[in-house]
C-alpha cells in the first residue's frame, strides 16, 4: 500500500518557516527594547544616561553609571567566589577524586543547577544578610551578600561545564605528559588545564551571563541604592533590579528610561554572547 | 622561574591537592546546606491541605493551591508553543537543509535568544501581549513569553538528539523508498524521542522556577484562573512575594520546599532519560 | 512535477549539485535566499492571524470578572475587600493585582484592567479617569521596635532621609549609622513621603531602596538601626511607629488633620461605573466595609470629609 506522498516543499517551507522563530524573537525584542529605550536616551544624551551618577527620574535626571558599576562590581564578586570554587571542584572531581565520587557529584551539582534563584535569594536574606550586619557591619544588603548568592548560584553551571571540557582532554594527552615524568599536578596545569581553557572560558563567561542577567536574587539581598557603593559593605542597585524594581509604578519618560537600562543590558550580555561564541569556537575549531 | 623556593613537585602536589579537596568541600557543602534548610524547614508544613487548599489573606493563611495550578497551566502554554516550534527548527536544521547563511542565521538566533536576561523577556512580553496585544496580565501573556525563553533549550537538545541518530537508520528508511518527510517522522523522530523529551522536561522545569519574567506578564493575582485570559500567580511568584513581603515565613518555606522538591524530581527524571538515551547513542 | 522546477534541476546539476532524491528537494534547499523571505512572509501572516484570533476570543470570556490593579499600598486591603464581597456574590471573580500606582492608571487607559488603584494624587495628563476616594490612609515612619527613639520632628525626620544625620547619637540614640530604607522611584507612598515630608529636599542616594511597603516593614523588622515609611495601615507589632513632633499617628490625629502625612487612597475607572463594577464600589463604599477600616488602620472616608466639611477655612 503507498499512501500519497506529503509534498515535500511545503514541508520544508513551513519547517524554515518555524525555524526562523528564534531570529524573529530575537529581531522583535531588539526592535521592542530599542524602540522604548533609545528616544529618551538620545533625548537626554547617550553621555548622561551612561556617566551620569543621579538616579532621580522625577527630576528628569537618568545617570545609569551606579547601576552599571553595580552590575559589573556584583558580577566580579560573584565570579571572584564562583569560578575559584568551581574550577576547583571540577579539576577535584576529574582527575583527583574517585571515579565513583566523581559519578555520584556531577549529577548532584547538574540537579542543583535547576534550583529557582528565588531560593537562593531568600536563604541570602534569611541568613547571609544578617550575617554580615553582626559581623561586618553596615546593612548587610550589600554588594557582598549579592556577590555571594550570586557565586553560589553560578557555581552549578561552571562546575559542570568545566567538567564536561577537562574530560573531552583526550587521555592520550595526560598519559604523554605522566610518561615524562611530570606530576598529575603538572599535568594538570600544564596539558589538561590548557587544553582544556576555551572550554572552561565558555563556562565562566556563560555563568558570569546568568549572574548579570538575574534579577530577583539581587533584589533580594543588594539594598538596591542607586548610589556608586563605597565599599563592599555597602548597599548596591544592578542594572536588572533597576528594571524590576520600578517598572510597576513608572510612566512616561521614567519607564522609557528603564526600557533604556534594558538597552544597556542588552548590549552588554550581547557582548558577553559574542564571547562566549568566540571561545566556543576556538574549542571546536581545534 | 619565578621563584627560587619552589616546592618539590611531589610536595606541591600534595598542597594542591588538600586546596582542590578543601574547596571541593566548601561547595559541595554550601549547596547542600541550601537543600537541607529549604526540606528542613518546608517539610513539616506540607500537608494535603496545603496543596489543595488556595490561600488567604495574601498568602499568610491557606495552603498554594490557585498557585499550584497557575504554575502548571503557564507551563503548559509555554511548552505548547515551544515544543512544535523547538522541535520544527531542529528537524529543519539537521535533516532538511546543508549548513549555509540561513542555519548559520537560525543557530544565531537562538544563541543569542538563549543568553538574553530573564527580565528582559519580561520586558518584552510586557510591550507585545501586555500592552501591545491587549492580553493584559494574563496565563496567556506570561505562557507566551516563557516560550520564547525556553525555545533555545528545546532547539538545542532536540537537535542533540536528532544528530545521534545513527546516519544509517536515514539510509535504511531511503532505502525502502521512504520520502524525507516519512523518513523524518517514523524513523528519525522516534528515535529522537527521548532527547527531545529531555529539553521539554528541562524548559519544564525552568519555566516553573522562573520569576521575573513572570511577574511582568501574567501579574500576580493570587484567585484561581479561570481562564487562559486571567491573571495568575505562579509558585515562584508566591514565593518571591510570601518571603520579601514577610508575609509568613513558614508559608515561605513551604511553597520553597514544593517548588525544589518539584524541579529535583525533573531533573532526577531528566537525568535518568539523558543517561540512558543519549550518551548511549552519541559517540563521547 | 513542472517544467520550472527541471530547470532549476538541471541548473543545478551543471553547477555540480547531485540530486539524491527523487523529488528533487536537495536542489531547492540551494535557492534560500527566496525560499526565507517565502517564509518568512507566510510566517508574518500566520503570526498575524493567530494574534488576531486570540484577541477576537479576549472580550468574551471576562463576563463575570473584575480586574483591579494598581497600587501595592492598597492591594492588601483590596484583597480583603474582593474576598467579603465574592463570599456574598460566589458567581463574580475579582483579581486584585500589584503592579504600582502608575501601572494601575495606565492598565485602566489601556482597559487591561477595570478599576485602577492610586495611592498618589493623578497628574493632570492623568486627570480624565474618574477618581473615587474608598479610604485615606496615613504615613508612619517607622523604626525598630528595640530603637529607644519615639519621637523625632519633622526637620529631623528630613534630614536623616536626606542623607545628612548619618547616626543614632546625633538624635540621642546610641552610636550606631543610621539605615535608611525608603520606597523606589514613582511609588505613590515615596510620591505622598517626598511631597509632605521632604518637600524641596532629595532624598539621600544612599538609602535602600525597596519595591513595596511589605518589605520595607520587613527590612525595618530586622535591622535596629534602621528607619523607614510605610502606609499606617501595614504598622504591625513588628515595628513601631514614631511620633511627628510629639503627634502619635493615630485614627483621631489624622482625622482632626493634626498628624499631617495623610494621603488618599482611590480607585479609578474610565467611565462611570455600572454594573458589577458599580456594585463593588458601592459595597466598598458601604457602612459594612468602611467602618472596619479603622480595625486596619485605615480612615473612612466619611469622617475625612465630615472633618472637612466642619472646618471652614
Amino acid at each position: 500500500m503507498i499512501r500519497p506522498k506529503p509534498n515535500d516543499r511545503l514541508i520544508r517551507l513551513s519547517l524554515l518557516t518555524v525555524a526562523l522563530t528564534a531570529i524573529t524573537v530575537l529581531a522583535v525584542i531588539t526592535i521592542f527594547i530599542f524602540e522604548q529605550g533609545l528616544p529618551v536616551m538620545v533625548k537626554y544624551g547617550l553621555k548622561n544616561f551612561l556617566f551620569g551618577q543621579d538616579w532621580y527620574p522625577s527630576e528628569k535626571s537618568f545617570g545609569l553609571l551606579p547601576m552599571i558599576v553595580g552590575s559589573l562590581l556584583v558580577t566580579l564578586g560573584a565570579l571572584l567566589i564562583g569560578v575559584p570554587l568551581g574550577l576547583a571542584s571540577a579539576i577535584f572531581l576529574t582527575e583527583f577524586s574517585s571515579r565513583r565520587l566523581s559519578r555520584l557529584l556531577k549529577p548532584v551539582f547538574e540537579l542543583l543547577a535547576g534550583i529557582p534563584s528565588v531560593v537562593y535569594g531568600f536563604l541570602g536574606l534569611m541568613f547571609l544578610v544578617p550575617f554580615i550586619r553582626e559581623n561586618l557591619g553596615g546593612p548587610g544588603l550589600s554588594v557582598l551578600a549579592a556577590s555571594i548568592i550570586l557565586g553560589i548560584m553560578i557555581l552549578p553551571t561552571i562546575i559542570s561545564i568545566s567538567i564536561d571540557s577537562i574530560r573531552a582532554v583526550p587521555d592520550s594527552y595526560r598519559e604523554g605528559s605522566i610518561a615524562l615524568g611530570a606530576t598529575k599536578w603538572q599535568t594538570v596545569r600544564m596539558v589538561v588545564l590548557p587544553a582544556a581553557r576555551s572550554g572552561l572560558v565558555a563556562g565562566i563567561i556563560l555563568g558570569m551571563g546568568r549572574a548579570i542577567g538575574e534579577t530577583m536574587a539581587v533584589i533580594m539581598v543588594a539594598g538596591n541604592a542607586a548610589d556608586l557603593p563605597a565599599s563592599w559593605l555597602a548597599p548596591v542597585r544592578t542594572l536588572t533590579s533597576n528594571i524590576a524594581l520600578e517598572m510597576a509604578y513608572a510612566s512616561g519618560e521614567h519607564r522609557q528610561a528603564l526600557f533604556a537600562t534594558g538597552v544597556v543590558l542588552f548590549v552588554i550580555i550581547m557582548i558577553l554572547n559574542f564571547l562566549a561564541n568566540l571561545a566556543a569556537r576556538k574549542q571546536s575549531g581545534r | 622561574m619565578k621563584t627560587k623556593f619552589r616546592l618539590k613537585p611531589r610536595a606541591e602536589q600534595k598542597v594542591v591537592r588538600f586546596f582542590l579537596y578543601f574547596l571541593t568541600s566548601v561547595a559541595i557543602l554550601v549547596l547542600v546546606f541550601i537543600l537541607v534548610v529549604i526540606l528542613k524547614n518546608g517539610l513539616p508544613q506540607l500537608s494535603l491541605e496545603f496543596l489543595t487548599k488556595n490561600p488567604a489573606h495574601m498568602g499568610k493563611e491557606g495552603g498554594i493551591f490557585s498557585t499550584i495550578v497557575a504554575t502548571i497551566y503557564l507551563t503548559f502554554i509555554a511548552l505548547l508553543v515551544a515544543t512544535p516550534l523547538g522541535v520544527g527548527t531542529a528537524i529543519y536544521l539537521t535533516e532538511y537543509t546543508f549548513e549555509g547563511k540561513v542555519t548559520r542565521i537560525i543557530r544565531f538566533g537562538a544563541e543569542c535568544l538563549a543568553g538574553i536576561p530573564s527580565i528582559i523577556f519580561g520586558l518584552f512580553g510586557f510591550i507585545l501581549f501586555v500592552t501591545k496585544l491587549k492580553f493584559g496580565w494574563s496565563i496567556l501573556s506570561g505562557g507566551l513569553t516563557l516560550a520564547f525563553m525556553v525555545l533555545p533549550t528545546i532547539i538545542r537538545t532536540s537537535e542533540e538528539a536528532i544528530k545521534s541518530v545513527p546516519a544509517a537508520y536515514r539510509l535504511v528508511s531511503y532505502s525502502l523508498g521512504s520520502t524525507r518527510w516519512q523518513t523524518v517522522t517514523r524513523v528519525v523522530l522516534p528515535s529522537a524521542a527521548p532527547g527531545i523529551v529531555t529539553g521539554v522536561i528541562l524548559s519544564i522545569g525552568r519555566s516553573i522556577g522562573e520569576t521575573a519574567a513572570v511577574i511582568f506578564t501574567a501579574g500576580s493575582a493570587l484567585r484561581l484562573p479561570s481562564s487562559i485570559f486571567s491573571s495568575a500567580r505562579t509558585m515562584s511568584v508566591h514565593f518571591y512575594i510570601l518571603a520579601r513581603e514577610g508575609i509568613s515565613m513558614s508559608k515561605a518555606y513551604g511553597t520553597a520546599a514544593v517548588l525544589v522538591i518539584a524541579i529535583l524530581l525533573i531533573n532526577i527524571v531528566t537525568y535518568y532519560l539523558m543517561s540512558k538515551y543519549i550518551s548511549r547513542t552519541s559517540p563521547e | 512535477m513542472n517544467p520550472e522546477s527541471k530547470k532549476y534541476r538541471e541548473k543545478c546539476r551543471q553547477a555540480g549539485l547531485q540530486s539524491f532524491f527523487r523529488d528533487g528537494s536537495i536542489i531547492f534547499l540551494k535557492s534560500g535566499t527566496r525560499a526565507g523571505l517565502l517564509s518568512l512572509a507566510i510566517y508574518l501572516t500566520l503570526a498575524f492571524f493567530c494574534l488576531l484570533s486570540f484577541s477576537a476570543c479576549e472580550s468574551t470570556s471576562r463576563q463575570n470578572e473584575i480586574i483591579i490593579a494598581g497600587s501595592t499600598s492598597i492591594q492588601p486591603f483590596a484583597d480583603e475587600w474582593a474576598e467579603l464581597y465574592m463570599e456574598k456574590n460566589s458567581k463574580v471573580t475579582i483579581n486584585v493585582q500589584g503592579g504600582g500606582s502608575s501601572g494601575g492608571i495606565m492598565a485602566v487607559k489601556e482597559g487591561t484592567a477595570h478599576i485602577g488603584m492610586s495611592s498618589r494624587e493623578l497628574k493632570e495628563d492623568e486627570k480624565d479617569l474618574i477618581e473615587i476616594t474608598v479610604a485615606y490612609d496615613g504615613l508612619a515612619i517607622i523604626v525598630h521596635p528595640a530603637n529607644p527613639v519615639d519621637n523625632l520632628s519633622l526637620e529631623q525626620v528630613r534630614s536623616i532621609f536626606a542623607g545628612e544625620i548619618t547616626n543614632w547619637k546625633v538624635i540621642n540614640g546610641s552610636d550606631k549609622a543610621i539605615t535608611v530604607v525608603v520606597r523606589e522611584e514613582g511609588s505613590g507612598t515615596r510620591g505622598a513621603f517626598q511631597e509632605m515630608v521632604m518637600g524641596p529636599r532629595r532624598i539621600s542616594k544612599k538609602a535602600i531602596v525597596e519595591d513595596s511597603n511589605g518589605v520595607v516593614r520587613e527590612i525595618v523588622s530586622r535591622d535596629r538601626n534602621s528607619i523607614g515609611f510605610i502606609s499606617l495601615g501595614l504598622v504591625d507589632d513588628r515595628v513601631k511607629a514614631i511620633a511627628l513632633d510629639g503627634l502619635k499617628p493615630s485614627e483621631e490625629a489624622i482625622t482632626q488633620g493634626h498628624y499631617r502625612l495623610r494621603r488618599p487612597f482611590l480607585f479609578l475607572v474610565r467611565e462611570e461605573p455600572q454594573g458589577l463594577i458599580k456594585e463593588f464600589i458601592d459595597f466598598v463604599l458601604s457602612d459594612d466595609i468602611q467602618s472596619m477600616l479603622p480595625q486596619e488602620g485605615l480612615i473612612p472616608v466619611k469622617k475625612i470629609t465630615a472633618a472637612k466639611g466642619s472646618l471652614t477655612d
